[in-house]
């Protein structure tokens, strides 16, 4: 469980996280999405207690990140970004290292079964150095695997993988999503969409969409979304295409422009088409938006003179 | 303590599979074998002569200390910097463990590995005694080699501290040794100078506290709290300082 409360962390005088708030139950995926320098990993620092929020409270597992921070390690396991491994270490004898430092009576056992989770048995023995990234990638993944950690946090647990072992990664997530807490962090808006329960959308330290990757997918990707313009005046062209079946979301943009959406795979343009010039109007324009979830991520996250670039208002 | 003794095995068979710890050992045991040999040609001739003077412990573990001065710092600039430099500090800062507890793990680690090396030239001493009779002064030799372990336990804890300061290995080693140097040979010098704070710079003098005391078989309390005074305070550093880089 993870209970976030006004969260704020300043590096000097920038502000990486601005009061962020949200909370992610037990057996739940929380995808945490931004671009780069978006705060995702300074929030996950701060959730894992190795550094201190310059203001709110945190509380994972049940225990305040500041005051109780031991405890809260205890009972998180942490991929962090980097995934810092020590290189001139065995994966097995790292695995050990790691389970003494947090006390397990079963540590050799353990390093066994994670080893086995995430498929690297076979190389129990080589020296971390020589590993390829991507198994590095799982060798940190098994470390975070090890104490039975109540909550999982994540920073980009799939990157550097080749597509087989991403999958084979997510379903991994998605085994012990069911009984612990996981916040994992991506880029991969496809990642989000299909481990994630729900998806926390941010961007420069704030939190600029929360919802289920479904709903965030209904209501902005809307894979097929149409700008509708006519000559002249569009007065009362909403209320018209609005008739339609399958038009789901009308919107006026401008005198002479509507924009409207149908669920994907049922392309309604020629009813709408036919419609609008029944009533009257003189269609110019039916031009599909191809709205993406990358474009609504750029939508949500994007600064302004992004827009501008993109010939967007 | 659990913590402490789990970082303290990692670093000290990490010394084993690392040529800096091999080429330590080898130059401190090629110094000493080198002043060994000296030692025993000119005890010989002594007892040629019919002098009176037996061998003496006190130049090995005399020169084990002035080969701590250049050591140590090879041995203690990564223990923290490069937990810095690989970034698996935020793995050991996100475990359960305390920020002092990684740190005299750190300390113990280097030790232990001091210690195994001091263990092994205690052969000097042994092959002293069994060449004369009625051997070696016995209570000066354990004085000696008490000391020696002091000052390397408080040239360790500096070591570290300072390690833990930076995340260049490289500033890391010129700067404790800097200090070593400082500490052993310069900062009594104004006692000898001035004629006033005398009392000030002689209880600094690292050394003084070795030659004058522990290495002729003396054992004064004032100079073990000295050592464990640096020790503690190395250590100290060293904790503020990774606790320092939580909160950047």
């Amino acid at each position: 469980m993870i209970r976030v409360n006004g969260l704020t962390k300043d590096y000097g005088s920038r502000r990486a996280i601005d009061h962020l708030t949200f909370e992610a139950e037990q057996g739940e995926i929380l995808g945490f999405l931004g671009p780069n320098g978006a705060g995702k990993t300074t929030t996950m620092r701060i959730l894992t207690g190795y550094m201190p929020p310059t203001d709110g409270e945190a509380v994972v597992a049940g225990y305040d990140v500041m005051s109780e921070s031991i405890e809260v390690r205890r009972r998180v396991g942490y991929l962090p970004e980097t995934v810092p491994l020590y290189t001139d270490m065995g994966v097995f004898d790292y695995l050990k290292f790691m389970a003494d430092l947090r006390h397990l009576p079963d540590g050799e056992e353990r390093a066994d079964e994670v080893l086995e989770m995430v498929g690297l048995v076979d190389r129990a023995n080589s020296m971390i150095g020589k590993l390829s990234k991507g198994m590095r990638q799982r060798v940190g993944l098994a470390q975070a695997l090890l104490h039975r950690p109540e909550v999982l946090i994540l920073d980009e647990p799939t990157i550097g993988l080749d597509p087989g072992q991403v999958v084979e990664v997510r379903k991994l997530i998605q085994d012990v999503g069911k009984e612990r807490t996981v916040l994992l962090s991506t880029h991969i808006l496809s990642e989000a969409q299909n481990i994630c329960d729900r998806v926390l959308i941010i961007n420069k330290g704030k939190i600029v969409a929360e919802d289920t990757p479904e709903k965030l997918q209904s209501r902005l990707l809307g894979a097929e979304r149409v700008a509708l313009r006519v000559r002249g005046d569009a007065d009362g062209l909403a209320k018209t295409v609005e008739k339609v079946k399958g038009v789901q979301i009308v919107e006026s943009k401008g005198e002479d422009t509507i924009e409207f959406q149908f669920a994907p795979g049922h392309d309604i343009r020629p009813e709408v088409a036919k419609t609008v010039i029944n009533a009257g109007y003189e269609l110019l324009e039916l031009r599909p938006m191809g709205m993406s979830l990358e474009e609504i991520f750029l939508e949500l996250t994007g600064d302004e003179e992004n827009h501008k670039a993109r010939g967007e208002k | 303590m659990r913590n402490i003794w789990t970082i303290a095995k990692r670093e000290y068979n990490h010394y084993f599979s690392s040529p800096i710890a091999y080429v330590v050992a080898f130059m401190i045991f090629l110094v000493l074998g080198i002043i060994f040999v000296a030692i025993l040609q000119q005890s010989i001739s002594m007892a040629i002569q019919q002098s009176n003077s037996a061998p003496d412990i006190s130049p090995i573990t005399g020169d084990i200390v002035f080969l701590l001065v250049f050591s140590v710092p090879a041995l203690t600039m990564r223990l923290v910097s490069d937990e810095t430099r690989m970034g698996t500090m935020e793995l050991l800062l996100t475990a359960p463990v305390r920020d002092w507890e990684l740190i005299v793990g750190k300390w113990l680690g280097g030790f232990l590995f001091i210690l195994t090396i001091v263990a092994i030239t205690l052969i000097y001493p042994f092959v002293l005694n069994s060449l004369v009779t009625p051997g070696i002064d016995q209570r000066v030799m354990m004085t000696a080699y008490l000391g020696v372990i002091l000052v390397s336990a408080a040239f360790l804890g500096l070591g570290v501290g300072i390690s833990a300061i930076f995340s260049n290995q490289i500033a890391a080693f010129f700067l404790s040794m800097g200090l070593f140097v400082f500490l052993w040979w310069l900062i009594g010098i104004p006692g000898q100078i001035l004629t006033v704070g005398t009392d000030v710079f002689q209880y600094l003098d690292m050394q003084a506290h070795f030659n004058n005391t522990l290495n002729v078989g003396v054992i004064a309390l004032g100079d073990v709290v000295y050592y464990l005074s640096l020790t503690a305070l190395g250590l100290f550093t060293g904790t503020a300082a990774v606790e320092m880089r939580r909160w950047r």
